[in-house]
């Protein structure tokens, strides 16, 4: 890895406005580094050479004249979720072959007013339905990191496996990513990286191809918290395109960073401390509170008694979202199609040729709740049960706990292929056990890295948030990273 | 409750998707043991409980009725499979 691209954002930052680099010499760098890299670990899976590099020209003019955005000159990688103009954009998905929107998404058009360069799109789960990054068309991506005196390729997480190995293995200087039931926290926590899903509403879902559009929210993965602050401030903004766009002005999230947590109120909750839990993600967690309170926080044990629903309740009202969000993907408007004899054989064929075996499965799943009979048994209380689930963080968040602290993930980084989850699609699915209440209550939430497992792979901790309420994760969250210390692989690729 | 191999069916025509009977038997598996999981919300006692209809408390936004983009066809069609004269052209559906 060449020097440039381990410079963080801010460090970047500095230095182009300080004119000691230029923005096409770290453009550059970051395309060597894909080129190299790229074929090992499938992180990209479209790189934009010619846009980065005339993105760069045109950051270095303005830089050149002391002008310029909040990220002129930053290169980044965007998940291939994102809406991006004449570029590839398939969701990782073959039923959208060849799709090149006429338009681009809100929040990217947002990082490009602001001066960043697109180096590229970004390998994730199809359609971000996945845990692993191993649903995409276009093959896993591997962890730049892997167990001590042990070859064998682990998953980068999901859904953005692509945005959190590009910006671990410094492909990227960060990545945008988007966060369903965990999809930023979970693959952040898996490749030592930091990531935050905001509240819902906190930045705009235009552009974006939706999966479940109540729970679906954009987020960044950055290197470390400084980086997330700088870049949710650009990402973030008051959408007219997006009815749930919520209208609060985006504050200074930077500023936020370096303020004490003394007299903070942090809570612990009681059933997150799961049966047959790691004993080293259990010693984590006692380390995380252990930081928090020598920063002068006050620790509080909580209960969030519906927790244990959580995830149920997320596998029935995500389906019947996304069975209703890819109705679309009918071979008639963009994308793949296969000819049939009429055209329901058409669509049928082209659903069947086009979808991968998960999309399918949460497809069916959310058509059968839905369908007539079961809509109230399954659906209408799934989503009573959502309302229990955010009234238990309102209760706690009432009595005066300013932050909750839980494990990100109940492991490190898995293998690619495991056979056990390949078997049991629930098994996959119980990797967001302690992100998918955040998305269920619309609340923010942050991954830290907190420490490196008895096999040297990261572990990361979660911070969870008031709605609207990102600075506070962000300031703890910048205490833990000063306590724990930043990790990086040792480049093997 | 659990789904049985003409369910399976059933719902992957209402889905749109073909699916072949060595499909719908792998299928089945996988919808009862996911079914299987979520059977434990019945434990939740929801009586008297709202359904959550938005996670944020915010009222709809409402935008003014005027036009505000258009003329756009050319950029509607031009990722459609088949097209012609700004239509989008699918396989006969009236005799």
């Amino acid at each position: 890895m060449s020097v440039l691209t381990s410079l963080t954002i801010a460090q970047a930052r500095e230095k182009l406005q300080k004119k000691e680099i230029t923005s096409a010499e770290l453009t550059d760098a970051y395309l060597g580094a894909i080129m190299a890299a790229n074929q090992t670990l499938n992180a990209y899976v479209a790189v934009t050479a010619d846009i980065a590099q005339e993105g760069a020209r045109r950051s270095d003019e303005k830089l050149a004249k002391g002008q310029g955005g909040a990220l002129e000159g930053i290169p980044l990688g965007i998940k291939d979720l994102f809406g991006t103009e004449d570029v590839h954009t398939q969701a990782c998905s073959h039923i959208l072959d060849g799709f090149k929107p006429r338009y681009e998404s809100t929040v990217t058009a947002n990082l490009w007013a602001d001066g960043a360069v697109m180096l590229g799109k970004l390998n994730m789960d199809e359609f971000a339905m996945g845990s692993s990054n191993e649903t995409s068309y276009y093959g896993a991506v591997t962890n730049p990191w892997r167990a001590k005196n042990d070859d064998k390729p682990l998953v980068p997480g999901g859904s953005s496996g692509g945005s959190a190995t590009a910006v671990a293995a410094h492909l990227c200087a960060g990545a945008t990513a988007t966060d369903t039931g965990g999809s930023i926290r979970q693959p952040a926590a898996f490749t030592g990286t930091v990531g935050i899903k905001p509240t819902y509403g906190r930045c705009s879902r235009w552009g974006v191809v939706a999966f479940a559009s109540s729970l679906d929210q954009a987020g960044p993965i950055t290197r470390d918290v400084r980086d997330a602050a700088i870049m949710l401030k650009s990402m973030a903004s008051v959408d007219p395109k997006d009815t749930t766009s919520v209208d609060l002005p985006v504050p200074d999230y930077e500023a936020a960073i370096g303020q004490s947590v003394k007299g903070m109120k942090i809570g612990i909750p009681k059933e997150y401390r799961m049966e047959g839990m790691s004993a080293e993600i259990e010693a984590l967690w006692d380390k995380g509170i252990a930081w928090l309170k020598d920063a002068g926080a006050e620790i509080v044990e909580i209960s969030l008694p519906h927790t244990h629903y959580a995830l149920p309740a997320y596998y029935i009202v995500a389906p019947a979202e996304a069975s209703s969000n890819l109705a679309r993907y009918d071979g008639v408007r963009y994308g793949l199609r296969v000819p049939g004899r009429d055209i329901t054989d058409m669509y049928e064929k082209t659903r069947a040729a086009g979808f991968g075996a998960e999309v399918k499965r949460r497809i069916m799943i959310g058509t059968y709740v839905l369908s007539s009979g079961y809509y109230d048994a399954y659906y209408l209380r799934a989503q009573k049960v959502r309302t229990l689930i955010k009234r238990d963080f309102e209760n706690v968040f009432h009595a005066g706990v300013d932050a909750i602290l839980t494990p990100a993930t109940p492991s490190a980084a898995f293998g690619i292929n495991d056979q056990e989850m390949a078997a049991d699609p629930v098994k996959m699915y119980l990797n967001d056990i302690f992100t998918v209440t955040v998305n269920m209550a619309g609340l923010p939430g942050i991954a830290v890295p907190a420490g490196l497992d008895s096999n040297g792979l990261p572990l990361g901790l979660q911070l969870i948030g008031k709605p609207f309420d990102e600075e506070t994760l962000f300031r703890a969250g910048h205490v833990i990273e000063q306590a724990a210390g930043r990790f990086q692989p040792d480049p093997w690729w | 409750m659990s789904v049985d191999l003409a369910t399976v069916k059933r719902v992957a025509r209402l889905a749109r998707i073909a699916v072949t009977d060595e499909e719908a038997v792998k299928m089945e598996g996988e919808l009862n043991t996911i079914l299987g999981f979520v059977e434990q919300l019945n434990e939740v006692d929801v009586s008297g409980v709202e359904t959550m209809t938005s996670v944020m408390p915010m009222d709809m936004k409402k935008r003014p009725d005027i036009v505000t983009d258009g003329g756009k066809a050319a950029d509607i069609v031009a990722n459609a499979p088949a097209t012609e004269e700004n239509y989008f052209l699918v396989p006969k559906v009236v005799e």
